[in-house]
């Protein structure tokens, strides 16, 4: 879901092929994972779907045709949802949390408050599983410290992030 | 609920530099409330002012309804005393007194009789999991048993606010839990008032509630009324 809004996010700054927005997905967030073509082309023909996405145009050329995908008002509308919505806290968010925040800059909305939001749903997450620690059997606090660590490791991400906002702001808009 | 503290549009400067730029927050009677930020970001200085250890340059500061920051040294030190606990980093104990002797210090201060304030302190010592230590001095403490002597000290009078700053910021995680643990089953025992200035996640997660103190604003969180 997340590589969806993500393309999607990239797509909002212009309408682009295929081809452009991996080479833009790479280049901003699969430095160390590339996003195979054939994901690519199977996520805008989902956007296109769900009416996030639209063919603009055709063009044809050396080698396949190529189609231009915009976004919709609908994808805007759905687009805005997802970046402001804190997600799940849970461990590996790195990758969704790293493009809503990118993606924010990008388009020149609010990095702060969805930091803000994300912020507030690990605390609240955190603070169940400290009362879990704090009443359950030794083997489950165990595990709720698991979870409270890696959720503490996010959180001074966000807060480091927060701090580091305006230098990114200034990397990403180059 | 009642509001317990309350600071309105409160600046404090040091020199050239703000460290607050008009914050406004309550503190409702018997909530825990985790003041978070980042290094500089204003948040002690906060806690200092709402506990009357510093006077803002401007704007009010309340304690139960009243007035404290056009108070005189000698107000604000005895309103500490009577009604405010205090648990900073390192404990701050008192070197040349035993463990007994540093909790039982507030109330000999306020006036009790050595033996029944000795008496009292001696009580804490087992309910914090400390018994047997009542006659060690500070520097033949643990970092983790010295900061429960310090927290049964910040207890013994029974105030009805406790301000924690960085509580457990010398303390490794399993010892910075059982004080987190004790702090939170004592407070809401008695329906004591907590102010935990922290920059952990951990220590925050034992709050009802947190502030993010930014640039010496406080910045409400997201959803809050």
């Amino acid at each position: 879901m997340s590589t969806a809004f993500t393309l999607l996010g990239l797509l909002e700054g212009a309408p682009s092929h295929g081809y452009e927005l991996k080479r833009a997905f790479d280049r901003r967030f699969g430095s160390d994972k590339p996003l195979p073509f054939g994901q690519v082309y199977a996520t805008l023909g989902r956007l296109q779907r769900d009416g996030r996405a639209v063919v603009v145009g055709t063009e044809v050329g050396e080698g396949p045709e190529r189609k231009r995908y915009a976004i919709t008002e609908q994808g805007v509308t759905d687009l805005e949802h997802w970046l402001a919505e804190a997600e799940v806290p849970e461990p590996h968010l790195q990758t969704v949390l790293f493009s809503k925040v990118v993606l924010s800059l990008l388009s020149g909305r609010d990095a702060h408050r969805f930091l803000d939001t994300q912020r507030a749903a690990h605390l609240a997450r955190m603070r169940e599983l400290t009362e879990v620690r704090r009443t359950a059997p030794l083997g489950q606090a165990l595990l709720a410290d698991y979870a409270l660590f890696h959720l503490e490791a996010d959180l001074r991400w966000l807060d480091l992030t927060a701090a580091r906002l305006d230098d990114l702001a200034r990397e990403v808009t180059r | 609920m009642s509001a317990v503290l309350e600071a309105l549009d409160v600046h404090r400067s040091f020199g050239a530099t703000e460290a607050l730029r008009g914050v406004d927050l309550t503190v409702e009677e018997g909530e825990i409330l985790a003041i978070m930020g980042p290094s500089g970001s204003g948040k002690s200085t906060l806690l200092h002012c709402l506990a009357g250890i510093l006077q803002p340059d401007r704007g009010e500061v309340r304690f139960a309804g009243r007035r404290i920051d056009g108070l005189g040294e000698h107000e604000r030190t005895e309103l500490r005393r009577a009604s405010f606990g205090f648990l900073f980093q390192f404990g701050q104990l008192v070197p040349e007194l035993s463990a007994v002797e540093n909790v039982a210090l507030p109330l000999l201060l306020g006036g009790r009789r050595r033996r029944g304030a000795l008496a009292a302190a001696d009580g804490w010592f087992e309910r914090l999991g400390i018994d047997g230590l009542q006659g060690r001095r500070p520097g033949e403490l643990s970092g983790g048993e010295a900061q429960r002597v310090a927290l049964a000290r910040a207890m013994v009078t029974s105030p009805p606010v406790l301000f924690a700053d960085e509580p457990t910021g010398s303390l490794d995680s399993l010892s910075g839990e059982r004080v987190m643990n004790l702090l939170v089953d004592e407070a809401r025992a008695k329906g004591t008032t907590v102010v935990v200035v922290t920059h952990e996640p951990r220590v925050a997660a034992y709050s009802d509630r947190e502030v993010v103190v930014r640039d010496g604003r406080c910045a409400l969180p997201v959803g809050a009324p």
